[in-house]
Formats: C-alpha cells, sequence, structure tokens
C-alpha cells in the first residue's frame, strides 16, 4: 500500500491541549493523506477523542499547528446525546448537514444494513442500528476526510466485521482520508495503513507490522495483546 | 373601519404572535431554553421603562434591551467557567431589579403594571398590527435561512461545526430573534407569560409528533387555537388576555396527554 503520492488533507504539528492545569495531550504530530487510514489507538483517558477534536477544529489548540487541506469533513462522534425533546427520524437525520433525496438515503442507509429503519424515530434504534445510522449519515456527505470515534461500538460481532470492510471500501471509493479511532487492534492491524499509539503523547507510530514489535506498544497493551496480533507476522518472519 | 375594532386588533396581532411563537417556541423547548426565555422577558421591564422615558414604541425599546441581554449571555457563556443557569440567574434578576428601579423612579407617568405583566387586548394599536406582521415574516424567513445550521448545532455542535455549518452563529441569530419576539407580544401576553406561549404549545405538539417540521406545524395550531379561544374568554369574563391564552394551552396540553394521543400518532410510530 504505497500511497505517498497522494495529496496530504491534514496536518498536525505538535499539537496540545491545555485543560484545567493539565496537557489533555501534547506534541502531537501527525498527518492523513487521500486514500489513507490512520488508526488511533491508547488506553482510556489517553486523549483520542480529544486529538480527533483538534484535528476538526472542535478545540483550538494552545500549542503547535493545524493545516486542514480540504473543509468537506464528515465525523461520527463517540457519543451522541439528543435531547428527545427533538423528535427526529433517520431520514432527518441523514439529511442532517447535507440534502438527500429519499432515494439517496435509501441507498446509503442500505450499505450500513438499515434501509428498513428509514422512517423509525431515532429515540427507537438500538445501540448498534443507531451506531450504523451514524456511520451512513458520515458517509453519505461524500467527505474528503472521515474522522470515526469509535464507530462500530455497541454493534454486534458479524456487524462490526462488515462495518469495518465498509469504512475500507468507502476509503478507496471515495479515496478520501479516514481517521479511525478504535479499540479493536485485529481491525487495526489488517487494514489500517498506520497506527498511532497514543497515551497522552504519541508513543509510537508507524506501520501496524513495525508498531506491534515496537517496545511502546508492548508496555501500553501488554505483552499477550502483542502476541496475538503478531502470529501472521511472526509465520512470516520465521518461515525463512 | 373592521381595525377600529379593538378586539379585531387584538385577534390578528394574537394570530400573528401564535405564528411566529411556533416554530421559536420549538426551538426554545429543543434547545432547552426557558429559562434564557424567561431572562429575556424579565429584562423586558427595563425595555418597558425605557420606552416610556423617550417617548418610543416599546416593542422597539424592548428588542434593544433583550437584545443586549441576549449577546451579553453569549459573550459571558463563552468566557466565564459559570454555568448559563448561573449566568441567566445572574442576568435575569439584575435586569428586572434595574427595570423596576427605573420604573419606580418613572412616578410620573401612569403605568398600566397588571397590563405590562399579563397582557392588555384594549391597549393594541394598529402599528402593532403592522410590528408583528412585518417583523414577524421577518423573523420567519431569517429562521428558515438558517434553519439546517440551527438544527443541526441543536442535534450535536460538534458534528455541525465540524461540517461548516456554523452553529454559534445560527444560535446567536436565533437568541436576538427571539428577543424580538418578545418584544412584539409583551402587549397582548404581557412580560410574565411570553415564555409560556412559546413552551406550551410546543410541548403539547412533542406528544403527538414525529418530526420536526411537523412538531413546528402542530405548535402553530395549538398556538394559534389557544389565542384565539383566550382572547374571546378574555373578551366575555373581562380577564387578562396572557392568562386566558395560556389556560386554554394548557388545557389542550392536558388534552395531548390522554389517549387522544394514541389516535392521532398511532399511523406514525
Amino acid at each position: 500500500m504505497v500511497k505517498e503520492h497522494n495529496k496530504i488533507l491534514l496536518e498536525l504539528t505538535d499539537a496540545g491541549v491545555y485543560r484545567s492545569n493539565r496537557w489533555l495531550v501534547r506534541n502531537i504530530t501527525l498527518s492523513v493523506s487521500e486514500g489513507e487510514i490512520l488508526t488511533i489507538i491508547g488506553p482510556n483517558g489517553s486523549g483520542k477523542s480529544t486529538t480527533a477534536k483538534i484535528a476538526l477544529g472542535i478545540l483550538k489548540p494552545d500549542a503547535g499547528s493545524v493545516i486542514l487541506h480540504t473543509n468537506k469533513i464528515a465525523y461520527v462522534p463517540q457519543n451522541l446525546a439528543i435531547d428527545w425533546t427533538l423528535p427526529l427520524r433517520v431520514i432527518d437525520f441523514m439529511r442532517l448537514t447535507n440534502k438527500m433525496t429519499f432515494q439517496e438515503v435509501t441507498e446509503v442507509l442500505d450499505m450500513t444494513g438499515v434501509a428498513s429503519l428509514i422512517n423509525k424515530n431515532l429515540r427507537n434504534l438500538s445501540g448498534g442500528e443507531f451506531q450504523r445510522v451514524l456511520l451512513a449519515r458520515a458517509i453519505a456527505t461524500k467527505p474528503d476526510l472521515l474522522i470515526l470515534d469509535e464507530p462500530v461500538q455497541g454493534v454486534d460481532f458479524t456487524g462490526e466485521i462488515a462495518l469495518y470492510n465498509l469504512i475500507n471500501q468507502v476509503s478507496s471509493e471515495l479515496n478520501c482520508g479516514t481517521i479511525l479511532i478504535s479499540h479493536d487492534l485485529h481491525f487495526v492491524m489488517s487494514a489500517t495503513d498506520n497506527v498511532i499509539c497514543l497515551n497522552g503523547h504519541i508513543c509510537c507510530s508507524g506501520t501496524p507490522k513495525t508498531i506491534v514489535q515496537s517496545k511502546e506498544f508492548i508496555d501500553l497493551f501488554g505483552a499477550s495483546a502483542a502476541q496475538t496480533l503478531s502470529p501472521y507476522e511472526h509465520d512470516h518472519d520465521h518461515s525463512h | 373601519m373592521l381595525l377600529d375594532d379593538f378586539f379585531i386588533r387584538a385577534l390578528i396581532v394574537g394570530i400573528g404572535i401564535a405564528i411566529i411563537a411556533g416554530p421559536f417556541g420549538c426551538f426554545v423547548v429543543w434547545k432547552r431554553l426557558s429559562y434564557f426565555g424567561e431572562t429575556l422577558s424579565h429584562s423586558s421591564l427595563l425595555g418597558v421603562a425605557l420606552g416610556y422615558v423617550f417617548s418610543i414604541n416599546i416593542s422597539i425599546t424592548v428588542f434593544a434591551v433583550s437584545s443586549i441581554v441576549a449577546i451579553l449571555l453569549f459573550l459571558l457563556n463563552e468566557r466565564t467557567e459559570l454555568t448559563s443557569d448561573s449566568l441567566l440567574g445572574l442576568l435575569s434578576h439584575s435586569s428586572l431589579s434595574i427595570g423596576l428601579l427605573v420604573v419606580g423612579y418613572l412616578s410620573y407617568i401612569r403605568f398600566d403594571m397588571m397590563g405590562l405583566l399579563f397582557g392588555d387586548i384594549l391597549a393594541v394599536t394598529k402599528l402593532d398590527i403592522l410590528i408583528v406582521w412585518v417583523c414577524g415574516g421577518l423573523f420567519i424567513f431569517i429562521l428558515y435561512i438558517i434553519w439546517q445550521s440551527l438544527l443541526a448545532g441543536t442535534v450535536n455542535r460538534d458534528i455541525a461545526s465540524s461540517e461548516n455549518m456554523s452553529p454559534r452563529r445560527s444560535e446567536l441569530i436565533y437568541m436576538i430573534l427571539l428577543s424580538g419576539i418578545i418584544a412584539i407580544s409583551i402587549k397582548i401576553i404581557g412580560i410574565l407569560l411570553i415564555t409560556g406561549l412559546l413552551i406550551i404549545p410546543a410541548a403539547m405538539a412533542r406528544n403527538i409528533s414525529n418530526s420536526p417540521i411537523q412538531m413546528i406545524l402542530i405548535s402553530i395550531i395549538v398556538g394559534v387555537t389557544s389565542v384565539v379561544s383566550g382572547l374571546f374568554t378574555s373578551l366575555t369574563f373581562n380577564t387578562a388576555s396572557g392568562p386566558s391564552i395560556l389556560v386554554i394551552a394548557l388545557i389542550l396540553f392536558i388534552i395531548s396527554l390522554t389517549p387522544l394521543k394514541r389516535l392521532i400518532s398511532g399511523a406514525n410510530n
């Protein structure tokens, strides 16, 4: 997967956010290009969502810089608490920032397997269904840069795989850059171009292959995580 | 002429206000701004007093004062660590106090305090009709323009701002328009009860609606029904117009909680 020649969409340089007398994240340097999937992993409170929000321009960095080369961004936030005094059907939600026909909405919902829910009220969806609608909405805006904060939480096991495949497919079809925040190390290792391991700062980064062997990764996730993820790699390493 | 009848004038103004209050009231409910509405209306007492001091139509001075309060709140919200309900309390009661002091100082002017607080259909002039329908039309037009970003920001501000919708700006515009609505509804509803006309029809509509547009349409219908029947009640029983209108709205709200609800919304869910 050589994607060196593609246009860079987002650059963070030494970015940091300082709140309530501490740095939430610090010295974050990363870039995302067209067609690239960059995954951010890290323990709870390591600043994954904060990093996403810096990239989105929601949080202004107190240090460093953020350069965006596109304004077509789509975002799937980690939490979406909708006030239920607002009656909102799936179709209303799909058209939130983007004008679409009924037909177009149906097609995108079909990609995430929830086309039948189009006229349902958002409130009546299960967690997994809601997550699929969130992802569909983001994809429907045909973004240049897709920022997904734990997009498959609460989705059942088979659905999870399907959605990850979809993210992959969308990334190559739209040729959009993707930042994915995920806990699913298996997917991270098999389908992403680059990985950043975060713990308030960048512990290690690189391709999935190099990262599982790094000392920082093993320190952060434990040797067992590195082992469960490395069998393929070891096979290759040791077969000759 | 037809408009020479005070009651016809009150009806025309009241219906106009109910139509405008529908969509704006829905956003008050969705964005949890009811206390914000209270704050604006409390501050309007100061606006009324200033209107008397300078002999200007009170709609104009009330609009000016409440817009300033709205903008202050918007700025304070971004700059201080205080939560917005403390800020609202601060602005609400301090502007009410200043208003009361100014009113007390103006002892040489005869105030119809009850009329100001609770609405008085006798006070509606032809100029008020013009103000309500022209400004109201303008307010709804502006709301139509900012609709998508305001709604997106209501659902989730982070999504809206990452996807080029500038929700903060539309929120500020909305708050200023809300001040305008309060300014033009004082004569019919009164300072103390305006928020009720914004909230009760919207709350009733929530019980039986399934999409944002539907909720707005229903709350307009409920608002107009309440205003028309409330004004007739006010005329017949010589009651203050504001409370009469709100009691009718309350009755409609209670009806919407009964099994009738299932009949109307059964097809939707």
